[in-house]
């Protein structure tokens, strides 16, 4: 027997398990291929919905199912902690010991956050990385009466690179509503020479930063935190006061992929080739989603177009043929909706070789977003989009 | 412009990456980098030449070279603090 195992019920690990089946049903059910899914909580959390808990009345409740629930009836569901992979001997190892063998072995164990690593985050500063931190900074917004608000990015790279400026001009439309704007400044701090990485997407942005009176601090790279002074410190010597400071917290990849000498430390990224999406030149292990080092947005979006490509790889290998370099060649494909507040939005849609040209904002785009993050668990882990 | 006596540390492929993009490519390579360790980053996008460049003099750290080959910059950067 084939045995594929997937580390990882998130985005990628889960519509990969089940385009996996659409492919090789006929062989599961003969019991010619096994295929696993090893899931840390055995619940599927939908992470871009955090961003509205603080800012649109969204439940952390309505943001989770049970992995088991989205995954086709033929996929082993595994619950546990992976401590380790042995690629020599084909084994990953778990926390409490139990071993899984594999013959091809997909990699979805996506980033974790590690506001930690910077001094005085956890008592300073808000974000919205996860359900419990959002729901803190909507308690922190609704506490806020004016002053200077501080928005920022605290280590490169983070998952859904659009996120902060999105935050920040809802957070301007709001204390609009709330007649707060004219007792507050907000100050946007980019970690580049413009508001955004994509030009074109800068382009954009500027102009709305300007007319919602948001000051555009570039090449600023948040670093460290003064508590006592309440300023928050650049990498480029730079610094700015706050009464409240929402900063996007450092990413790392998962320990267990350093510590098995497949990731190097200290970002803990995988090595993976930006066509076939395999691991450090291996021919049975893959990468895809957040957890690989290619320098592309760490989006859902960017695992849902990358599962067809290690789907293509890994049905060839079992079906002894060639990979069929149309479904098996990833492009760099990634599609993200950008909401600008006031309810409208524009979506960003690009390659490795075409930047993205977004439509001038309007309601049509973030309502898709809106639908988009209502039906996601009928479409995107089952692969139906 | 090569400084030939400078040895690479680290070479930080970036070509294609439009988001988050190759001056972010470098920052993580800086941050993860020892200072005295020389970097040098393959961009395709055009704003690298500009970009990369007035970041290293304003976080202070040395532009060792700017070459461009075969459709793409190889800009080397010398980590200083
Ligand atoms: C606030 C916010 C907004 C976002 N907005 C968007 C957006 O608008 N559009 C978009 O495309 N993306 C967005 N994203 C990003 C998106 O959620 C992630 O990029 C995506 O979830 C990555 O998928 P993945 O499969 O790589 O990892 P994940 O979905 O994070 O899944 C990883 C899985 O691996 C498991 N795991 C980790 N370590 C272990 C271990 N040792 N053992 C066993 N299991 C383990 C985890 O429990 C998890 O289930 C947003 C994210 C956030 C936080």
């Amino acid at each position: 027997m084939q045995r594929i195992l997937i580390l990882g019920g998130g985005v990628g690990g889960t519509l990969t398990a089940n385009l996996l089946v659409k492919k090789l049903r006929a062989r599961i059910d003969r019991g010619e291929v096994g295929l696993s899914v090893v899931d840390l909580t055995g619940q599927h959390v939908y992470q871009p919905g955090f961003m509205y808990i603080a800012m649109g009345g969204e439940r952390a409740a309505n943001l989770q199912r049970p992995e088991r629930s989205l995954l086709d009836k033929r996929v082993t569901l595994v619950i546990g902690e992976v401590a380790r992979i042995d690629v020599d001997h084909q084994v990953v190892t778990l926390t409490d010991g139990r071993p899984l063998g594999y013959d091809q072995l997909v990699l979805a164990t996506g980033s974790r956050i590690v506001p930690e690593t910077i001094e005085h985050f956890d008592t300073e500063a808000q974000h919205f990385y996860t359900a419990e931190a959002a729901a803190r900074l909507r308690v922190a917004l609704d506490r806020f009466a004016g002053g200077r608000i501080v928005i920022g990015i605290a280590g490169m790279p983070y998952k859904c690179p659009p996120a902060p400026l999105e935050v920040a001009f809802l957070i301007e439309a709001e204390l609009r509503q709330r007649d707060l704007r004219d007792r507050t400044t907000i100050d946007y701090c980019s970690p580049i020479g413009r508001a955004f990485t994509i030009e074109s997407v800068s382009e954009m942005a500027t102009p709305i930063l300007a007319e919602k009176g948001i000051e555009l601090h570039t090449f600023f790279n948040v670093e460290a935190i003064d508590a006592e002074r309440k300023v928050v410190q650049s990498l480029e010597g730079e610094e700015l006061p706050y009464d409240l400071l929402i900063l996007v917290p450092p990413h790392k990849g998962q320990q267990f992929l350093m510590d098995s000498g497949l990731a190097p430390a200290p970002g803990g990224w995988l090595p993976t080739d930006r066509a076939t999406l395999q691991v450090g030149g291996r021919p049975n292990v893959y990468a895809l989603g957040d957890a690989t080092d290619l320098p592309l947005s760490k989006a859902g979006s960017t695992a849902h177009f990358e599962a067809p490509v290690v789907t293509e790889r890994i049905v060839a290998a079992i079906e002894g043929r060639g990979v069929d370099h149309k479904h098996g060649d990833y492009l760099g494909k990634v599609m993200c909706f950008f909401e600008v507040g006031d309810g409208k939005g524009t979506l960003l849609q690009f390659d490795y070789n075409h930047p993205p040209r977004p439509p001038k904002p309007n309601q049509i785009w973030h309502l898709g977003k809106i639908v988009f993050n209502k039906t996601y668990w009928h479409t995107v882990p089952k692969g139906r989009v | 412009m090569t400084d030939a006596a400078v040895a690479i540390t680290r070479t930080v492929d970036a070509r294609g990456s439009f988001c988050p993009g190759p001056l972010m490519e470098l920052i993580r390579a800086i941050r993860e980098s020892q200072v005295g360790d020389v970097i040098a980053v393959y961009s395709s996008d055009k704003g690298s030449k500009t970009d990369i460049p007035k970041w290293v003099e304003k976080a202070g750290h040395r532009l060792v070279s700017l070459e461009t080959s075969d459709g793409y910059d190889v800009i080397v950067v010398e980590k200083l603090r």
